[in-house]
């Protein structure tokens, strides 16, 4: 086993992850990226979506909604709104918000109301996230 | 003196509302807990945003980002945090006293003032100044960030549109359950914290930013911005179950007070009636002699 990066990811509720992992992989706003031991310091924002890390073979999903990631001295830490494993995840809460972000941006398509569909654009993005995570477990 | 009925019915009635005040009490130590839990909960977030803050700002080029321009203060917003219920003493007076403190001193240096109040008793203690712009009411018993968020949002596109030159937010700073001291820290501008950024110079500097610092400034600052909001939400929201525990506990011994001197005017009265009786009756059998 190679080196290891330490992983923090710290939500307003808490901290969620502190552990040593092998590789991260994040959804950063430029598209995605991985992250491994001794990176240069680094410093990306985080749009909403899925977190894996890798510790040996064992392999673990989160989801992330936005925030943004520090990398400094060997240590990655997410600075994100929610951070929540697979198991955690309400699947049918997240179907339920999938419905109605749905309806709304219908909703929406036909007022031009720009706020309201920005609002159900994010808040689908969640859901869709939310239920990958929770699938992929 | 009352009567002896009157005082008796008194004493009922003071009991009850002891056993009232002393269950709120109660409530608001249960609540209390849960709301210094929440509080401990976000202090880590807090930290390490503040360290990524002043590393990004010790490191970047900080001129050219709206919500950082500092401007000739015209108009002064001021966010006064208060709770949504009463019953817990000097809390929201306290509060609302700095409040309006802050808006005589910036009018008499001829700025204008609004307010923005976070939680139902600032709205409506300050409504009769005129000044309130906006009021969230009921906020504050099940606070989450998205509710942070939209005051933030709100008060940043108003300072983007140039209605106010200067953001200043008042809450109360939970220091332990005995003391809750009113506290205002400024919001707008956002200032690069020079001290903090000093003092980890070391790092600053050598990061890479993607997309671009620009870019990760722009989602940072209105982030910031609910980081202050929420923390402050989360003092008074702290602070407001300890000031009605203490408020409440002051009320508990009050009543038991009252409840030993309205006793000892019970037993008074009480033995005056005694005495009284005692003398018709030897007065009677006195004559019957």
């Amino acid at each position: 086993m190679g080196q290891q990066i330490r992983l923090e990811v710290v939500t307003p509720a808490g901290a969620k992850i502190n552990e040593d992992v092998d590789i991260v992989n994040a959804p950063g706003f430029g598209g995605d990226f991985g992250v491994l031991a001794n990176h240069a310091p680094f410093l990306s924002t985080i749009k909403i979506g899925t977190l894996t890390y890798q510790i040996g073979n064992k392999r673990e999903s989160l989801m992330v909604s936005g925030g943004f990631c520090e990398v400094s001295n060997n240590k990655i830490t997410f600075l994100v709104e929610s951070a929540e494993r697979g198991g955690e995840i309400d699947v049918e809460r997240a179907l339920k918000a999938k419905e109605r972000a749905e309806r709304r941006l219908a909703q929406a398509a036909q007022q031009t109301e720009n706020f309201n569909r920005r609002r159900a654009e994010v808040a689908l993005q969640r859901a869709l996230a939310r239920l990958k995570v929770a699938n992929l477990k | 003196m009352a009567s002896l009925k009157e005082v008796k019915l008194k004493i009922a009635g003071v009991k009850k509302t002891a056993q009232i005040t002393k269950a709120m009490n109660m409530v608001a130590a249960a609540k209390l807990r849960s709301a210094q839990e929440k509080m401990e909960a976000f202090r880590p977030y807090a930290a390490k945003f503040n360290e990524a803050m002043s590393n990004l700002s010790g490191g970047a080029n900080t001129t050219g980002f709206p919500l950082m321009e500092v401007r000739d203060v015209k108009t002064v917003e001021i966010v006064v945090v208060t709770s949504d219920r009463g019953l817990c003493g000097s809390f929201n007076a306290n509060i609302i006293k700095l409040a309006l403190k802050m808006k005589r001193e910036y009018e008499a240096a001829g700025k204008k003032v609004s307010f923005v109040c976070v939680g139902k008793k600032g709205a409506q203690l300050l409504g009769k100044t005129g000044c309130v712009r906006k009021s969230y009411r009921d906020i504050m018993s099940s606070f989450q960030m998205f509710h942070a968020r939209e005051v933030a949002t709100d008060i940043a596109s108003q300072f983007l549109s140039g209605a106010s030159d200067k953001v200043e937010i008042i809450y109360s700073n939970f220091k332990s359950v005995a003391a809750q001291v009113p506290a205002v820290s400024s919001l707008l501008p956002v200032q690069p914290t020079t001290e903090q950024a000093a003092k980890e110079k070391s790092f600053s500097g050598e990061y890479i930013y993607e997309p671009s610092t620009e870019e990760i400034m722009d989602v940072l600052q209105p982030l910031y911005l609910n980081v202050i909001v929420y923390h402050a939400m989360l003092e008074v929201g702290a602070s407001e179950h300890a000031a009605r525990m203490t408020a409440m506990d002051n009320a508990t011994n009050a009543c038991k007070d009252m409840v030993r001197s309205l006793s000892i005017i019970y037993n008074k009265a009480r033995q005056a009636a005694v005495t009284s009786e005692l003398m018709d009756i030897v007065g009677g059998a006195e004559a019957l002699k």
